[in-house]
């Protein structure tokens, strides 16, 4: 065979494979304006949907005249749920094996909430035709969280559901009870805290929506549609629908941001569907901005209760959390099924922490369901921050150095694999390390200095340290299903004639840049250049199976499926390389790119060569053709470690804080493109700084959602968003097959406590245990004017103040 | 969608002159300038994220000023020239605020990217010289929910310099 050019071999990051900062090729159409999003579907023929919504949180349907939208010209259809009931899809099953109303036929349960819908010859129509239906409701109590739901005299929500006699969603826990208040009694100290994760909307900028296209000729339905998840929300359109599934074709097109918000089954999909069957034309549904915010999968909302059980040095014995989450009105999370509050219990995972125990009790409310898992691998976000909240309160409450306390009781590297008290197995890291680096990079010691210095002067400083690890990438098969579909990921390969790729993935970009990283995987393992291979994701009919992106678990499940489905393809290469240098396949080597003959390393074929001969002069008996696909079913969850520290300085005057330095030191194992990961770190960075500082959606007493648009629900700009300083260790994964561990929300899940612990640093001398975010100016004002703890959703607050310290023997509850 | 059937309402003609080239269409005096241009126009390039005029998406330039396109009538275009993504660069070239873009990362879901490449480019033609406050401050009328910004800011100071280059060359070409 030909001797390639010269015996050096390629250089993996010029050819773009793993560490390359490869540019990327989604950039292309996407500065030219030619991305295509859902809403830049057009069909011919196409009708336009619009959704009449719920102004009310609670409200009795009496009646529903829709007799002047239908006069108007240009409608089609106005869609009831009456009607959709005769469909049998006035109901839809959830994620969460829950019911949610598909369009309000007894009651509405949140404000909101779908109630009917237009379909007309353009959207102006279809809005004109919403405003014309009258419903006459019959307003009811409204409940706005888990306190109210629990009272004993609480309306009941669900009355839809045979056997719900109260509004409690679920209950769950998990942990060594006996074990831990065991661990209380040996306790030193007990160090207690209360706090609420506020309600908060994923909010990417591109709303929701379909293009739903039955085909009544064939009997084949296709919508384009914003889902992170193209492959379940096929099996769930068959299962809502009741339409075979291979005559469905789910095309997630370009998404304009996800973040957990694209994950669930909405409504407005549903319904786009069901009046493209009923018209037998192609229906568009896109949603509006107070729509989107109103009625989509909402996050958090958890009211976290917990304890830790000290020793006088510092040791941590044990950790107790009880936690309340409100859910809306139906329970329609998108997470594995056994797990009813998520992956909460991954809470203290980077701690060595002998025994713990959580119970969790979920609330049905009047508000939109939520709980969705917004740049988070399904409720980490609320572990992580009460983690960090806690671990920072214990160290005041111990008079400790907020680093020391974490170095004493940080996993040691010689610990791995460490099962924590609550199952799960985390494999790896360097925490140490990446505390200490935080600290040298952000100069703790020269910062308490200069803080005690600016104290004297009437200025308030502070530092927030946050660490953290987050289990990334479900499954394993074993414990993570949705809807009973075991969580693996799948990836195909074509290798052309010429040697040029195509490859296919179940997992689905909404920026991460699957199409440029994922080639690269493909590069490191077979040679082929990345910008020789493309990558297809978001069509059902053209992908193989996945469980989607979201939960970080994109590198992680679908990454590793196309490493692997990758060496399958190298080693049938390998076999052709044999035949085509003439020797046995044991005498065969392999470098990137190449193999070539041992002892004889200028007699090589290309990974192009080989492909050349496996569709024209493969051996006799082989199998023509360069394919192949791989499932992967990983063995663990990857565990990627951070640590983030925030300075900030608060306005003494006006409780107003500026963050005057962010340092994220992140351990995501081998990175496949660091340009891409570091883009994915700042971006969570981002989110992180938004919530602790503006970004929450609460509601009035009567159910009403403030933060509606995007003049109430605050987001920050390039004005207000901090700089960051980005800082790098590298733990490879044990067993992920390129070392690689999840990044995409690292940040977001551990960024919030830094930003809060920094503020509550710089008020340390008030004695103030807790405000709950946002940190709005009134809020810090408040906490640091009058010395007291600020909790709860504003402007209804539940409950009191935070728990203060106790020492176990005193035993009060300090309940709020 | 079909902007031509509604015949119970008044509809106006206008003239609107998009990326260059005259455009006139009978419109709706209630059809917002960003579905003229998105289902009128088919440049969709343009998107629509929040209907409040908070995201800037829809950003586009009127008469070489950034507005936002989505609560703007295109009755109150007539007469005026609209710049757009597809018209910042001609088909086969990249203006410096695209290449800008792609080569320091200024984008991931790329849905604000046009609306932000627009707001940058009316800030370099007032300013070539901008710090990163200006930048800043110019695109603070501008959500992006991926990046973070500081990419967003690097891509518009890279641009800004190799315009400044190409402006010197071409002074120094002319004298």
């Amino acid at each position: 065979m030909t001797k390639p050019s010269g015996t050096k071999p390629l250089d993996e990051i010029r050819i773009g494979g793993i560490g390359a900062s490869r540019k990327r090729v989604e950039d292309s159409r996407f500065i030219r304006g030619r991305g295509s999003y859902v809403d830049d579907v057009s069909l011919p023929g196409m009708l336009h949907m619009e959704i009449l919504r719920s102004p009310l949180a609670h409200a009795r349907i009496r009646s529903i005249d829709t007799s002047k939208a239908w006069r108007i010209p240009g409608v089609r259809l106005v869609l009831t749920g009456e009607l959709a009931a005769q469909r049998n899809l006035a109901w839809m099953p959830t994620l969460s094996y829950d019911t949610q109303a598909v369009l309000a036929t007894d009651k509405v349960r949140f404000q909101g909430q779908e109630v009917a819908c237009v379909v007309a010859d353009n959207p102006y129509v279809a809005k004109d035709g919403c405003e014309a239906i009258v419903v006459d409701y019959e307003p009811l109590p409204a409940v706005v969280n888990p306190e109210q739901a629990f009272a004993a005299d609480a309306p009941l929500i669900r009355d839809d559901k045979e056997g719900q006699a109260d509004n409690v969603c679920y209950r769950w826990e998990v942990g060594d009870a006996d074990g831990t208040a065991r661990a209380f009694e040996q306790a030193d100290v007990v160090s207690r805290l209360r706090l609420h994760y506020p309600r908060s909307h994923p909010s990417p900028i591109e709303c929701c929506g379909s293009v739903a296209d039955f085909n009544s000729a064939t009997g084949k339905l296709t919508v384009y549609m914003t889902t992170q998840a193209p492959h379940i929300i096929r099996a769930a359109v068959a299962l809502v629908a009741e339409l075979p599934e291979h005559l469905i074709r789910i095309v997630s097109p370009d998404i304009g941001g996800g973040f957990g918000n694209k994950v669930p089954v909405y409504p407005g999909y549903v319904c786009s569907i069901l009046c493209s069957i009923l018209l037998g034309k192609p229906v568009k549904w896109i949603e509006d901005k107070s729509g989107n915010l109103i009625s989509t999968g909402f996050a958090r909302d958890m009211y976290l209760d917990g304890e830790l059980a000290l020793r006088a040095d510092g040791k941590i014995l044990a950790v107790r959390i009880r936690a309340e989450s409100d859910h809306g009105a139906f329970f329609s999370d998108a997470q594995p099924s056994k797990f009813k509050i998520g992956l909460l219990h991954s809470a203290f995972a980077c701690y060595d922490i002998p025994y713990g125990h959580i119970s969790a009790r979920g609330a049905y409310t009047n508000k939109a369901p939520g709980g969705v898992a917004y740049r988070c691998s399904f409720r980490v976000t609320e572990a992580m921050y009460f983690q960090e909240r806690m671990v920072h309160a214990a160290a005041a409450d111990l008079g400790m150095d907020q680093a020391e306390f974490r170095r004493r009781n940080l996993l040691r590297d010689e610990q791995f694999p460490h099962r924590t008290a609550f199952g799960f197995l985390v494999d790896s890291g360097q925490y140490g390390r990446c505390l200490e680096l935080g600290l040298e990079a952000i100069g703790y010691q020269d910062f308490r200095r200069e803080q005690r210095d600016a104290a004297a002067r009437g200025r308030r400083l502070g530092i927030g340290i946050s660490t953290m690890t987050e289990p990334l990438g479900a499954g394993n098969s074993r414990e993570y299903d949705i809807l009973g579909i075991k969580m693996f990921d799948a990836a195909e390969l074509r290798v052309h004639p010429t040697g040029k790729a195509i490859l296919k993935i179940g997992a689905k970009t909404q920026g991460q840049g699957h199409e440029t990283t994922f080639a690269q995987i493909v590069t490191h393992e077979l040679g082929i250049p990345a910008a020789d291979i493309l990558v297809e994701h978001g069509d059902t009919d053209n992908t193989p199976f996945g469980m989607g992106t979201y939960a970080s678990r994109s590198t992680p499940v679908a990454g590793a499926a196309t490493a692997m489905v990758a060496r399958k393809i190298r080693a049938k290469a390998r076999k052709l390389a044999a035949h085509l240098l003439e020797v046995s396949e044991e005498d065969v080597e392999w470098e990137l790119g190449r193999f070539y003959v041992r002892g004889a390393p200028s007699r090589g074929a290309s990974i192009q060569e080989c492909a050349a001969a496996a569709y024209g002069n493969m051996p006799d008996g082989m199998e023509p053709g360069l394919e192949n696909n791989a499932y992967y079913d990983p063995p663990n969850l990857t565990w990627p470690f951070a640590c983030y520290l925030a300075i900030v300085e608060i306005d003494p005057e006006t409780g107003v804080w500026d963050v005057l330095r962010v340092v994220a030191v992140d351990d995501c194992g081998v990175r496949i493109n660091p340009m891409v990961v570091e883009g994915q770190i700042m971006g969570g960075l981002t989110e992180a700084y938004a919530m602790s500082n503006m970004q929450f959606i609460t509601f009035d007493a009567g159910g009403n959602c403030v933060g509606s648009n995007y003049l109430d629900y605050l987001l920050p700009t390039a004005w207000e968003t901090p700089g960051f300083e980005l800082h790098e260790v590298c733990t490879p994964s044990p067993h992920h097959p390129i070392g690689a561990k999840g990044v995409g929300e690292c940040a977001a899940v551990g960024g919030p406590a830094a930003f809060v612990n920094a503020v509550l640093d710089a008020i340390a001398d008030t004695g103030v245990r807790n405000i709950d975010m946002p940190l709005l100016p009134d809020r810090v004002w408040e906490a640091m004017t009058y010395r007291r703890d600020v909790s709860g959703a504003p402007p209804v607050r539940t409950g009191g103040a935070a728990h203060t310290t106790d020492t176990a023997d005193a035993g009060g509850s300090g309940a709020g | 969608m079909d902007l031509t059937t509604a015949p119970t309402r008044d509809e106006r003609r206008i003239t609107v002159t998009v990326n260059g080239e005259p455009h006139a269409a009978e419109v709706e005096p209630r059809l917002l300038l960003a579905h003229f241009l998105r289902a009128g126009l088919g440049l969709t390039g343009t998107h629509i994220g929040c209907d409040t005029t908070n995201c800037g998406a829809c950003t586009v330039l009127l008469d070489g000023r950034a507005v936002k396109s989505c609560t703007m009538f295109a009755v109150q275009a007539d007469g005026r020239r609209v710049t757009t993504v597809e018209g910042m660069a001609a088909a086969s070239e990249l203006h410096p605020l695209q290449e800008g873009f792609r080569e320091e990362h200024g984008l991931q879901c790329g849905f604000c990217t046009p609306g932000m490449m627009l707001s940058a480019m009316a800030l370099l033609a007032e300013n070539p010289d901008p710090t990163e406050e200006d930048v800043r401050w110019a695109l603070s009328g501008n959500l992006c929910r991926c990046t973070g910004y500081q990419n967003i800011v690097k891509s518009v100071l890279w641009a800004a310099e190799k315009m400044r280059r190409q402006n010197a060359m071409s002074a120094g070409g002319a004298q």
